[in-house]
């Protein structure tokens, strides 16, 4: 046999170029090798450490992002009617002329008019920055339809949050548990983590009605009932104190549980007791005696009653011990067996308990105390929309982080961990601020905390401040703002009308609304006038999006491997438990077509309009670019968007800005780290060390330690105010929503969806996003469309055996809001009342440059059309949780009629199907095209 | 027909953990990726923005749902991909000689300059493990990156096939199966790794590790502290402090 010659020692590439990946928002390391200057592989950076060298099925398809004939080529200015498609390429300059033509009469009269969102991108600390220039009070980037609950609920308890902003001590945790815990965000390094737990035998339990990947892999699957994590997570609770089996020490220590709750009628019923100098207090053991909450030596009493206050702790007993959370009191409705939860409440108890350690790291506290060791809570959590995307998704997201601090584990070894700059509380947090004058910046960020009814965002007339009516008594703490309701709110004139919609990187005509094909009228309904309603939009994006066609004028963005970026402290960096990190990307490719990195446009927008801070005393542009701005901004003195190399290149955190610090952090595989000191990296709210760490690089002008509020007196002051109390009233057809949503302790209400079963929506309805699919980009990607070119709805053995179901139907999908048609298949493994579908796939017709017949149009589609983005009722309340407004998708509850393929047309696609969008000019669609984008 | 190699040397081949796959596909897309732009002609697709695009793939990941006796329902994510087969039977098949097993290390590869695109070889494969190339006309096959693991252009951490480099969960090892002191041979030993469908006689040298037994362990159960209502419950409690 004539064994062939064969090179197994081939050159690889000429160049290796490291940057940061953006198929996803987990912001990986990537080595792209380039050969003959083309990108000819990427894989991840072993470095990296988000992804240390591994990289997900998108990461490696990017190449074909930068190929793919959906991209935009130039800018376009609209020439048909709204949503027809039509539009003629102008260039830069009459682009911006034109921008600045809209903006600036409205910065000059009433900046309320431009409303400016952004989508999936990760510059808020510019954006947000840019839209408090400008002045106007309407600016939020797309955490309201995302994740604000987790975000809300975590800092408002725990002061972090879990998504990304924590992770679990992958190295010392004996037993991870998730709720709802989402494939395609943090995904790389939730991966890599259950790989650990998986290769040294840890013990790994998911909760999610749907069990696919992370389920899958995991040891044991409770098949929950959607909507009642809070309510199986409070049974759990009630468990674990039934027995005696918290952390008596922890909840003294470092939580609020011995502080003394006000129970004198009035208006301060419900807050935690007070000194003379507006402190909080503890009942000391050692004396019985009132004892500062941050006293050295002090033996806070967790059972203390004084003057006929008791404490939070007794507050817990009497709530969580109430037989209503008993395991057979809470099993049918959470689809849950008692037993079940009662040896799940046993298996916590286990891992915490029996098998605690100490890690002898010695650490001192921020009252003086010194620890000779650190107590070890081998117990992990970790919770993503599953639980979030409910109306009761904020109680749910505390009652898990209370779950975690009863059990000791938040920050302790083993438990639940939290990346800088968190812990920050809410106290650390800036406040929301919306006063818009003509002319004028706004006082500060648009978003914040909200300690209050003061706080809130309202006008002297107490109507809504903000187009999305963040910050209002309907959802005081929209912490991230209400994207979704952006778009009805503007067509509703409610609170008032706008002129100037200015998006960014937001598909809000398709996936990224509820009531999809709604929302596309809204975006295209005339007034008498034969105006607009929404007069005026402007949207960049890099790729030729469903929403493209509902613009005027189009900003065209450059893909991820064509710009620079920083993924910065200021906004939403890529810290460790053990370090604080961010990163950036820069132009490993030039762009080969007329488009510009939408920061720099913004940038020079921003010195055209003469915004603050962009222009020069002599009027020219600050900054030359995006580049310019990351190297050379700063926030505070010595604060920028980068914390490494500032300054002479050595110092890190504070520090001059250095006209190399690009370029070194190429050269350092496009990432910087500053380490937390060992014995700072546990117990970080209270631990002297980090707390000092923290000021030092920057995060904190001074320590900000803190208490765990289990009791939120934040929520207490908006249930005083719906009981009557105060001088700022909530209207009345809110105080009852109010009195229970804003509960000071976590509780459980049923989801508001939960209405629409008494009208026959009876089935649960569930979207989630493949792991090798992300957002809207990933379906043009030329490889990752053959791994999932459409969806399917996936109906439990009870629904499919029910009605007949056979391989090939369709179902009639219907809600209170809508109906589709689309195709089933069948799944055993999934909570019996419950249908879901992969999102993120379906596409309008001739959206992304696919083929007018592709798959993901045809057979895919979208839930969104189902979800009303209002409840019912005349008050035009958003479908979204009453504390924070997130977007509550998962409250979907529908009906399933089997459609058989023999009695639909041969050929009917999924419905409802819209007109076919054209490309834009010169977009190129794909017909035709092979994957390296040539004619074939 | 070709002849395999008398012995081998080595038998590399992958260890694949489906205790760990998540079904994540980041192996598909390295390979492809990696295999784009390496040994042979590239993979090609045909209509990749139409209405049926489909592709050459060496490595696929599908997913089952498995119903075990008493338990809950099960979804398996099951990577597949070439098994290097010490007796392969697309190798004795092929007319050409240019499927071959090489003696070094046993990795079976399609000498493309050789392969007439009959494609007996993928009919003679039980695995469905080869995939024609549409735009060449050629047999393409999961390498084990042959133009990786020797590579001396790549680091030595690199060394390996581009879809174990990349596994985000660690749930695929690369190495000498023949060895058994090597770590591979000693995680198919700790985990019962198994050969696919082995009654077919072509001694696949790849292994599987099984699904670990999923559901309840034994904790200790949760007695309720003896406690008269919420003050018996606070004294008992806190006399624990």
């Amino acid at each position: 046999m004539n064994v062939p010659r064969l090179e197994t020692s081939p050159a690889v590439s000429d160049e290796i170029r490291q940057t940061t990946c953006y198929m996803c928002a987990c912001r990986c390391g990537i080595n792209v090798h380039m050969k003959e200057g083309r990108v000819s592989y990427i894989e991840g950076n072993r470095d990296h450490p988000i992804n240390k060298g591994v990289l997900c099925a998108k990461g490696a398809s990017g190449i074909m992002q930068v190929t793919a004939p959906s991209r935009l080529k130039a800018p376009l200015k609209r020439v048909g009617p709204r949503g027809s498609g039509a539009f003629e390429e102008i260039t830069w300059d009459e682009a911006l002329d034109l921008a600045v033509q809209w903006m600036k009469p409205l910065r000059e009269t009433a900046p309320e008019k431009l409303a400016f969102f952004t989508g999936r991108d990760q510059s808020q600390s510019l954006t947000g920055w840019w839209a408090q220039a400008y002045g106007t009070p309407n600016y939020a980037a797309h955490g309201g339809f995302c994740s604000v609950n987790m975000a809300a609920g975590g800092i408002y308890t725990i002061g972090g949050a879990f998504w990304e902003f924590g992770q679990p001590d992958w190295e010392r945790t004996n037993l991870f548990v998730m709720f709802g815990v989402a494939e395609d965000h943090d995904s790389n390094p939730i991966k890599i983590g259950i790989g650990k737990l998986k290769e040294r035998g840890a013990r790994v339990i998911s909760v999610n009605p749907v069990r696919t990947g992370y389920s899958a892999v995991a040891d044991d699957w409770y098949g929950i009932t959607p909507g009642t994590d809070g309510l199986l997570i409070l049974s759990l609770i009630h468990c674990l104190m039934e027995a005696g089996k918290i952390d008596l020490n922890y909840l003294a220590q470092w939580t609020n549980a011995p502080m003394l709750v006000n129970s004198q009628r009035g208006a301060e019923k419900g807050m935690l007791v007070k000194n003379a100098e507006r402190q909080p207090f503890v009942i000391d053991r050692r004396t019985g005696q009132p004892a500062p909450w941050d006293g050295q030596g002090v033996e806070p009493d967790l059972g203390a009653t004084w003057e006929g206050h008791r404490t939070v702790f007794q507050h817990m007993a009497e709530e969580y011990l109430d037989p209503k959370y008993a395991p057979e009191a809470v099993s049918a409705r959470v689809g849950i067996a008692a037993e079940r939860i009662r040896s799940l409440a046993a298996e916590l108890a286990q891992a915490a308990f029996d098998h605690a350690f100490t890690l002898s790291r010695p650490w001192k506290d921020f009252r003086g105390n010194q620890h000779e060791a650190m107590q070890g809570r081998p117990v992990s959590f970790h919770a993503m929309r599953g639980i979030s995307a409910h109306s009761n998704g904020f109680q749910t997201a505390r009652a898990l982080h209370l779950l975690q601090i009863i059990l000791g584990s938040v920050e302790a070894p083993g438990g639940y961990r939290l990346k800088p700059p968190y812990p920050k509380p809410v106290e650390a947090h800036p406040t929301p601020h919306f006063a818009s004058a003509p002319g004028k910046p706004l006082s500060g960020p648009h978003l914040g905390y909200v300690r209050g009814p003061d706080d809130l965002a309202l006008l002297p007339d107490g109507s809504p401040a903000r187009i999305d009516k963040a910050f209002t008594w309907e959802n005081p703490l929209s912490a991230h703002g209400l994207m979704h309701m952006l778009i009805p709110n503007a067509h509703a004139g409610d609170p008032y009308r706008i002129d100037t919609l200015f998006l960014y990187m937001a598909n809000m005509s398709w996936n990224s609304s509820m009531n999809t094909t709604r929302v596309m009228e809204m975006l295209t309904e005339q007034g008498a006038d034969g105006e607009y309603i929404i007069p005026r939009i402007i949207y960049s994006d890099a790729y030729a999006s469903e929403m493209v066609a509902y613009a005027d004028l189009i900003l065209p963005d450059t893909t991820y491997l064509e710009r620079h970026d920083c993924i910065s402290l200021l906004d939403r960096p890529i810290s460790e438990p053990d370090a604080a990190g961010d990163a950036i990307r820069w132009p490993v490719i030039a762009p080969d077509r007329g488009v510009r990195c939408f920061q720099s446009v913004l940038l020079d927008l921003g010195a055209r309009l003469g915004l603050p801070g962009m222009v020069n005393e002599d009027g020219s542009a600050k900054f030359h670019d995006y580049e310019d701005y990351i190297i050379n901004h700063q926030r505070r003195p010595g604060v920028g968007p980068l914390i490494g190399f500032r300054g002479n290149g050595e110092e890190e955190g504070r520090g001059a800005p250095n006209p190399a610090q690009m370029q070194r952090y190429i050269e350092n595989g496009a990432f910087y780290q500053a380490h937390i000191p060992e014995e700072a990296s546990f117990y970080k709210p209270w631990n002297a060390g980090y707390q000092d760490w923290a000021v030092r690089i920057g995060l904190y002008e001074t320590p900000q330690p803190y208490l765990f509020s289990i009791w939120s007196e934040p929520m207490r002051r908006f249930q005083l105010a719906a009981e009557g109390q105060g001088d700022r009233q909530p209207p009345d057809h809110l105080r009852a929503r109010l009195k229970e949503a804003m509960h000071p302790l976590p509780i459980w209400y049923p989801p508001y969806g939960d209405a629409d079963a008494d009208y026959g929506y009876t089935v649960h309805a569930l979207t989630q996003r493949p792991m090798d699919m992300y957002h809207s980009w990933g379906s043009q990607n030329a490889w990752l469309r053959q791994i999932k070119g459409h969806n399917a709805l996936y109906l439990p053995t009870a629904i499919w055996q029910a009605q007949g179901f056979e391989k090939g139907d369709f179902a009639r999908v219907s809600s209170r809001n809508g109906v589709i048609e689309v195709p089933v298949a069948h799944m055993a493994a999934l909570n019996p009342n419950t249908v879901w579908t992969w999102n993120a796939i379906g596409k309008r017709r001739g959206s992304w440059a696919l083929d007018k017949d592709a798959p993901e149009s045809n057979l895919g589609f979208l839930l969104n059309h189902l979800i009303s983005e209002l409840l019912p009722g005349e008050t035009r309340l958003s479908n979204s949780d009453p504390v924070t407004g997130q977007a509550a998708w998962f409250d979907c509850r529908v009906r399933i009629e089997r459609v058989p393929a023999a009695d639909r047309p041969e050929g009917r696609p999924a419905q409802p199907q819209f007109a076919v969008l054209p490309d834009p000019p010169h977009a190129e669609g794909g017909r035709g095209l092979d994957k390296k984008g040539a004619r074939a | 027909m070709t002849c395999l190699p008398g012995k081998v040397d080595k038998a590399l081949g992958l260890v694949i953990d489906l205790d760990t796959c998540v079904g994540c596909q980041a192996c598909v897309t390295a390979c492809k990726g990696w295999n784009d732009q390496g040994y042979g002609v590239p993979l090609s697709d045909q209509n990749a923005y139409g209405a049926k695009p489909s592709g050459t793939f060496l490595n696929r990941v599908h997913s089952y749902e498995v119903q075990a006796e008493n338990a809950a329902p099960q979804v398996v994510n099951f990577p597949r991909s070439c098994l290097h087969c010490a007796d392969a039977p697309c190798v004795t098949v092929c007319p050409t000689g240019a499927s071959y097993k090489r003696s070094e290390d046993g990795i079976v590869l399609v000498n493309e300059d050789a392969c007439i695109g009959c494609g007996l070889c993928a009919w003679a494969c039980p695995y469905g493990a080869r995939e024609m190339d549409a735009d060449a006309g050629v047999m393409k096959k999961c390498t084990l990156c042959v133009d990786r693991i020797y590579n001396t252009h790549l680091p030595e951490e690199d060394r390996e096939p581009a879809c174990v480099r990349t596994c985000p969960t660690g749930a695929r090892h690369f190495g000498d199966l023949s060895d058994p002191t090597s770590k591979v041979s000693q995680l198919v030993e700790a985990r019962g790794g198994y050969a696919l469908m082995p009654e077919l006689g072509t001694k696949p040298v790849n292994r599987y590790l099984p699904p670990r037994k999923k559901g309840a362990v034994a904790a200790p159960v949760l007695e309720p502290l003896e406690a008269k209502g919420l003050a018996g419950w606070l004294d008992r409690i806190l006399g624990k402090i």
